[in-house]
């Protein structure tokens, strides 16, 4: 096994897009878009991880993995700058993040859209934070419901959409912001198995047409596989292991070997 | 009593109803991405209710109303019988005036300017009073709720006023203010102000952190959490304390103007009462009764307008 400390430093920044190069033409920055860089995190006094280390390149889709409890929305959570390390530094664009910025959007699992806001008023919050002009809100909006798949819905309101509808509603509302990672919690994780696939096929299919560096949380080894560049493994307060995952992001490609190793990690 | 006013506030709701929410599968999603369209519009199935037809609803509604003008019209009729049979069984409803005799009193005094008047002044002091207790409750009940700070310096003078009845105040502001009229919204602003700032606080602690994540995730500050996520995320909550601090306020400014009034319902009522007019006063107690169901069924209205956004059962329309 892995040094729980695995770090990946170095070898990383080159490997996701030299990876992927063949199969996607999602554009990629040279440089780094988020690195954790000693990173300890915990609610209250109790630590819940130590050390984390792990650089992600911009552009990037990397999937946190690991089982309940292991800490993944907490990594997620402080990135996001919602919660302030007990340790280290979270930086993005080579800055420490001292608080949520629209640089970094968050997708929840749980329903985050206002529920008083039809579909388009909640796709338009980011842009009406950002203070820009009411008629550029509108066309935003509008494109990015249609690219999600929801043209037509854009006066109803969360409660009159599906669950799978209302995290389509949390893509484009993150999207919309035009922000440089978008920061994914277990997003798929209440949706029953069909529209979890088609959920996943969407991601990819959405993120195929932005720059925007993804860090994605799933206990679902099979969606980490599919969605990942590379998979990072939670496990016991620490990094476990960090795997590249090769191309192409089809469901039906053959991950077998990467599939066992993830569980055995696991 | 303000019985019939009671029974008639129920029948408020039929006339709300909401409207159908829009036509199901009547749009085209996803038409421009690759191979979403069907998708989306598989998931449109169960993303709206059914709405129960524009008729059957109808129908529904005229029964509503039918019983509940029924009930009523039974209320005046037992009423009617009690007191013109002589009833007297332990309660003494022969000394009760009948409502033909209640209601020929009330055509006589529509055809006064007084009672009008009487009408105007309670109103304008309940609106007053209970305009700033809104403000006021639901600015301080964000603020103790929010601030550690301002709930540690607010709250300990706040909860032991709080207990005293807002009439029981009435000496102090007669005391205090120059006038008795400042005395009475003063009142009624205190009788409203802390059940809203109650509800409030509860309101604001009760909000799923959530919403406020999300919104600090797209770069929002406290003003857009305050603005976008508390205020309206507190609404069902701050309407539930409107509508309570509606009835104690109806209660205290009837009350004040018994006490200290020159004019108002409140002040007419005990004054035909003194003269021994019972059949005024009975007037009195049922303008009293209207009004304030008039004044808490638009708060009603204006409450389930707000929150539309509410999940609810299907084709229940409270």
């Amino acid at each position: 096994m892995t040094a729980p400390t695995a770090s990946t430093t170095g070898s990383t920044t080159a490997s996701p897009a030299a990876m992927t190069a063949g199969t996607e033409s999602r554009r990629v920055d040279a440089g780094l878009a988020i690195r954790l860089d000693g990173v300890a995190l915990g609610y209250g006094r109790r630590a819940i991880l130590e050390d984390l280390r792990l650089d992600i390149a911009p552009g990037e889709v990397l999937v946190l993995v690991g089982p309940s409890g292991s800490g993944k929305s907490t990594v997620l959570r402080a990135v996001a700058g919602l919660l302030a390390p007990h340790a280290g530094r979270v930086l993005a664009q080579g800055v420490t993040v001292s608080g949520p910025s629209p640089d970094r959007a968050m997708i929840f699992q749980d329903d985050a859209l206002l529920p008083w806001r039809t579909v388009r008023r909640n796709v338009e919050l980011p842009l009406r934070i950002r203070g820009v002009p009411r008629r550029e809100r509108g066309t935003v909006a509008e494109s990015w419901i249609a690219r999600v798949g929801l043209a037509g819905f854009e006066d109803r309101l969360p409660r009159e959409l599906s669950g799978g509808m209302r995290q389509r509603v949390q893509l484009a509302r993150s999207l919309a912001g035009a922000p440089r990672a978008v920061l994914m919690d277990e997003p798929f994780g209440a949706l029953d198995a069909q529209t979890r696939g088609e959920m996943q096929r969407l991601l990819l299919d959405v993120l195929h047409g932005t720059s925007a560096t993804v860090v994605f949380v799933t206990h679902d080894v099979d969606e980490a596989l599919l969605l990942a560049d590379r998979v990072v493994v939670l496990r016991r307060g620490g990094i476990g292991s960090v795997l590249s995952v090769p191309g192409p992001r089809t469901p039906d490609v053959d991950r077998a070997g990467l599939r066992a190793r993830i569980i055995e990690e696991l | 009593m303000s019985t019939p006013a009671l029974g008639a506030a129920d029948a408020l709701s039929p006339g709300t109803a909401t409207p159908a929410s829009g036509t199901p599968g009547t749009a085209s999603p996803g038409a421009g991405t690759t191979g979403l369209g069907a998708t989306g519009t598989a998931s449109t199935d169960d993303g709206a209710a059914p709405a129960r037809t524009g008729r059957g609803r109808t129908a529904a509604g005229a029964r509503g109303w039918a019983v509940r003008l029924g009930s009523l019209a039974a209320f005046v009729a037992l009423w009617q019988w009690l007191t013109t049979a002589d009833v007297s069984a332990g309660l003494r409803f022969d000394r009760l005036p009948s409502p033909t005799e209640v209601a020929a009193e009330f055509a006589r005094q529509l055809g006064t300017g007084t009672y009008y008047l009487d009408l105007a002044q309670s109103t304008i002091r309940i609106i007053t009073g209970f305009a700033l207790a809104a403000v006021a409750g639901i600015a301080l009940g964000v603020l103790v709720a929010r601030s550690r700070w301002v709930a540690d310096v607010l709250l300990p003078p706040i909860e032991v006023v709080r207990p005293i009845p807002a009439i029981a105040l009435v000496p102090i502001a007669i005391l205090v203010f120059p006038t008795d009229e400042q005395g009475i919204v003063f009142i009624t602003f205190a009788a409203a102000f802390f059940p809203i700032m109650v509800s409030t606080r509860h309101a604001v602690r009760a909000l799923p952190t959530l919403w406020e994540d999300a919104v600090r995730t797209m770069g929002g500050g406290r003003a857009h959490v305050l603005w976008n996520v508390v205020l309206p995320g507190t609404l069902p909550g701050v309407f539930g304390g409107l509508s309570v601090g509606m009835g104690v306020a109806w209660i205290c400014v009837i009350s004040a103007e018994m006490i200290s009034g020159e004019f108002g319902v409140g002040y007419r009522t005990w004054h035909a009462y003194t003269v021994v007019d019972y059949p005024a006063v009975l007037v009195g107690m049922t303008s009293i009764g209207v009004l304030g169901w008039v004044t808490s069924a638009s708060i009603e209205l204006l409450g389930r307008r707000l929150t539309r956004w509410l999940p609810r059962a299907e084709g229940n329309t409270r």
